[in-house]
């Protein structure tokens, strides 16, 4: 009995201790193998103001005849209102701002593309921009639901090459895929743009007709295509971390910092440099333009390295 | 059957047996420990690992309300806060805003009372008020602990003007040395301190003046909204004091707004325009929204109220405006965001504001363009502001694209509105 009792003991503490010991090896490995996970799915911050300032004139030069913008913007007419605000606000300030649509609206100029399927307008969409794109080799796709600061847009990949393969945006996870979230905007570099249009030949792996029965959505398609030619979702954050792409408006979240954080309300909230802002009314929407461009407190300069004009005809901002 | 200890260790069926069942206990055990050990150990790892998550998600832990945050660095003296440093956000060059600070000091008093401070005074007191050399919130009744000043006097719309009278006397009595300027809001309003200055830097403490959102009716010079905030010059103040003093004003209707311009008409104080360089106005009697979209309808009485025309539409308010009314809380820290925070990298403004008469840098009292400026500080010191670059010049005459960069191929310069 007494044997059977230590030895019980010492089974125990043996038990223990291998216990112990495997759990340690466990996260030991699982650490690192995160951090690796980590690393594929990229932070990308916009370069810092130091950075800026240590260029060469010819560097300065390339980057800014770089950093130009072509705008889809995805719309329907069931979306008139938002199509027509879009159209009066935030996409003057792309470079070159087009329309893409399910079918023509008399009120509104757009390229009509005649179908009703949104990844195959998509991916038509893309095939008409790339095209079309001129020099510019930058691309941000949205829906006219959303809301873009172009100039902090242009900020963050300022010294990303965009003979590069880069997608953008605020990242989330469908099971072990990242994606770049659609109604937050996703922004392309023109390497990216180029992949796409060779992987959409591949029926297979990126078929424009998805199953009839059960629809997966285009940010989710897109993803998977884009993995298909090597290029993977990276999520657009500020110096701090801060995310630069919100699905939400800036009320509603506001309104969440001022339940989690009542002491440092705005702080807390959202990136100086935010790109863009979902879910916004008509009005909503020109009063963020007015906060945006035009309402500031005199005194206060910034001095940022590079310089943006404001867009022709316009007085909204 | 449990053997004898001194007739059976020897015995090897027995010692088989034992050791068979000490091997079972071993495992027993074994099992158990490991067992015990791994539930342990999963409560405790998940519970790290998760606060470890949380934390790397949420931003840092908020911090105690009064002190600390970088950006609040405030005195409480009493029923008064006294701002000791002007807020700043990092990378900011702000000395423009820091020189008007100090030399343009304005006293803001909210109006509020025991049931809205922590519904709407609240809000003030973590945003806006935060620019101000000295805030006060004035009550009905004193709260040492948020502070507040006591006034001694009801509360409701019926006690406005006496609110008003007896905040404007404390004001002075108490910090009339501690500003130049009085500014009278309600714990709705949201106020841009630092636009404020700009506008009053043309003028000095010793005018009798006053500014706000202007309107004509009942008061021949018109007299300014209560809602939208205004703004008094300390020999304002001074002579709103002497009428009471010497009974030329007294409290005549509790309609404050009405009541105040009234008084300060008797006793030779100015309205002034509070209108920006293009007409534009800059005190607002309400949100934003409704100045910038709203279509007033043609019966709506601000129709035949305001002083000045009114602009519906964008060019209704001022780039640099200084007041909104009826601002509800996460308006009041949205447009904190809009103001202080939220901005367009390297977005170069339609509307450049000229500078003040009181010339801060040069003393020569000549307003020049905050691009001329600008111009100047990059010929002092080469600024890496790549439009100014004479390089860029050579550039732009040579037929390539201009650095300076126009969102929609071909841009425009910036429109040169100001006044000579």
């Amino acid at each position: 009995m007494m044997y059977e009792g230590s030895s019980f003991m010492k089974g125990m503490i043996l038990g223990g201790i291998f216990c112990l010991v495997v759990s340690f090896f466990e996260t030991f490995n699982s650490g690192t193998h995160s951090e690796g996970h980590e690393h594929l799915h990229h932070h990308l911050k916009p370069v810092s103001k130091d950075e800026l300032e240590k260029l060469s004139e010819s560097q300065m030069s390339d980057w800014t005849l770089q950093v130009r913008v072509y705008c889809l913007i995805m719309v329907t007419p069931k979306l008139l209102v938002h199509w027509a605000t879009a159209n009066d606000t935030w996409s003057k300030h792309c470079d070159k701002s087009v329309f893409y649509t399910s079918e023509s609206s008399k009120v509104l100029e757009a390229v009509d593309l005649q179908e009703q399927d949104e990844w195959a307008r998509l991916r038509k969409a893309i095939r008409h921009a790339y095209e079309n794109a001129g020099d510019l080799r930058w691309f941000f796709v949205a829906r006219p639901t959303t809301f873009a600061i172009i100039e902090n847009l242009k900020y963050l990949v300022l010294d990303k090459d965009p003979s590069q393969p880069f997608y953008i945006g605020h990242t989330e996870k469908s099971g072990e895929l990242d994606y770049v979230e659609y109604d937050s905007g996703i922004v392309l570099s023109y390497e990216t743009m180029r992949r796409l249009i060779e992987i959409f030949k591949d029926v297979d792996r990126c078929p424009e007709r998805g199953n009839a029965l059960w629809k997966t959505p285009e940010e989710t398609q897109l993803a998977t295509c884009l993995k298909y030619s090597g290029v993977f979702a990276e999520n657009g954050e500020d110096a701090q971390g801060k995310g630069l792409f919100n699905k939400k408006s800036v009320s509603s979240l506001i309104s969440d910092s001022m339940g989690q954080n009542p002491a440092d309300v705005v702080e807390a909230c959202c990136s100086d440099m935010a790109i863009t802002f979902g879910g916004m009314s008509q009005s909503q929407i020109q009063v963020l333009m007015y906060g945006v461009y035009r309402l500031r407190p005199y005194g206060h300069d910034f001095h940022d390295s590079l310089t943006f004009l404001p867009p022709k005809d316009s007085d909204n901002d | 059957m449990r053997p004898h200890i001194d007739q059976c260790w020897w015995d090897p069926s027995i010692v088989t047996m034992k050791a068979g069942n000490s091997r079972c206990a071993f495992s027993l055990g074994f099992l158990v420990g490991s067992c015990t050990l791994y539930i342990f150990l999963r409560q405790v790892w998940f519970e790290e690992s998760y606060s470890w998550k949380h934390d790397g998600k949420s931003n840092p832990a908020p911090l105690g309300p009064e002190q600390n945050t970088p950006n609040l660095t405030w005195r409480v003296e009493g029923t008064a806060l006294i701002n000791l440093k002007h807020p700043h956000q990092p990378g900011e060059d702000g000395h423009i805003a820091d020189e008007l600070f100090k030399k343009v000091r304005i006293l803001c008093w909210v109006m509020t009372g025991p049931s809205n401070l922590q519904s709407k005074a609240r809000h003030v007191k973590a945003t806006w008020s935060r620019h101000c050399n000295v805030v006060l919130f004035m009550s009905s009744e004193e709260d040492r602990s948020f502070p507040t000043v006591g006034l001694g006097t009801g509360e409701g719309r019926d006690q406005l003007y006496w609110k008003t009278i007896r905040a404007f006397h404390y004001a002075l009595k108490n910090h009339g040395d501690e500003a130049d300027w009085f500014l009278k809001s309600d714990d709705d309003t949201f106020v841009v301190v630092d636009n404020l200055r700009w506008i009053l830097s043309n003028y000095t403490a010793q005018q009798p003046i006053y500014f706000g959102k202007r309107f004509k009716p009942y008061v021949k010079q018109g007299y300014m909204s209560g809602g939208a905030g205004y703004v008094l010059s300390k020999e304002a103040l001074r002579r709103f004091v002497e009428g009471f003093s010497t009974k030329v004003c007294t409290h005549t209707t509790s309609v404050e707004d009405l009541a105040m311009g009234q008084c300060l008409e008797k006793m030779g104080v100015v309205a002034g325009d509070s209108r920006d360089t293009l007409h534009r106005e800059t005190f607002h009697p309400f949100i934003p929204e409704h100045h910038l979209t709203g279509k007033f309808s043609k019966t709506f009485w601000y129709w035949n109220y305001c002083f000045y025309p009114i602009v519906e539409g964008p060019q209704c308010c001022s780039d640099l405006a200084v007041s909104f009314h009826y601002v509800d809380p996460v308006l009041m820290y949205t447009l904190e965001y809009y103001t202080y925070r939220l901005r367009p990298y390297g977005y170069q403004h339609r509307y450049q504001p000229p500078v003040p008469a009181v010339s801060l840098a040069s003393h020569t009292g000549k307003p020049t363009t905050e691009a001329q400026r600008l111009e100047e500080r990059v010929k002092e010191k080469s600024v890496p502001t790549y439009t100014m670059n004479p390089r860029a010049e050579k550039v732009k005459t040579t037929g390539t694209t201009s650095h300076k960069f126009t969102n929609a191929a071909q841009g425009r310069n910036i429109t040169d509105r100001s006044t000579a």
